[in-house]
């Protein structure tokens, strides 16, 4: 299935992209599935998106919890806590 | 009920004076939160943000009498003394203008996708913040 995954603010700065279209492949159907398919990429995306970082999610701009379902035309978003106000 | 995130600078004074009108409010709340000693740039996730500051005026209005609300929220460069936000609460009475006002900022602060980034890098997320919001559970 294809979602749109977008990234904010430091995530977005060290993954070097606001975001993309992605085709994901059968069993990432979960926010946190989706983090453990983009950090299997390696490199900047293995750190950023590390279980030991803080990262914020929210799927069709609704905060959401890792154990989320995420289905076809989503739209999921991945950012460092807010720092409004 | 408004929300708006906006580059432009806002009238705190043309805002309250909004909400005072109909003569069934008694009370109106109001905080202006200032940029404080360095200058910043603030990002926003566009569409989620006004959507999370609705979900939390609609949270506020289940817990006080609110009977109008605006929150506006600066996004882009600011400088020392510029306002960044503005929270405006309407209600019969003081007590649930004053509670619903701080409670929205509250939420403002962990729920609203906003990110500061000053001249040394993005600004951190503050523990004081998430307990603040905790409070109101």
């Amino acid at each position: 299935m294809k979602v749109k995954v977008l990234f904010f603010a430091a995530l977005r700065e060290r993954l070097g992209t606001a975001g993309e279209e992605i085709e994901l492949p059968a069993g990432v159907g979960t926010v946190a599935a989706l983090r453990s398919h983009l950090r299997g990429r390696g490199g900047a995306w293995e750190l950023a998106l590390a279980e030991s970082k803080l990262v914020r999610m929210a799927v069709n701009q609704d905060m959401a919890q890792p154990a989320d379902a995420i289905k076809a035309g989503d739209e999921i978003a991945f950012f460092p806590p807010v720092t409004g106000g | 009920m408004k929300v708006s995130v906006q580059r432009e600078d806002f009238d705190a004074g043309a805002e309250i004076r909004a909400l005072s009108r109909d003569p069934k409010v008694g009370a109106v709340a109001s905080f202006v939160g200032v940029v404080r000693e360095v200058g910043m740039t603030l990002e926003h996730y566009p569409g989620m943000t006004e959507k999370a500051l609705e979900k939390i005026i609609a949270e506020a209005g289940t817990r006080w009498k609110v009977l109008d609300c605006t929150v506006i929220h600066r996004h882009g460069t600011l400088r020392p003394t510029d306002q960044i936000v503005l929270v405006v609460v309407a209600s019969a009475h003081r007590g649930d203008a004053f509670a619903a006002c701080e409670f929205i900022m509250d939420y403002l602060k962990t729920q609203a996708p906003f990110w500061k980034k000053e001249a040394a890098g993005w600004v951190e997320a503050r523990a004081a913040d998430d307990q603040a919001a905790a409070r109101w559970k």
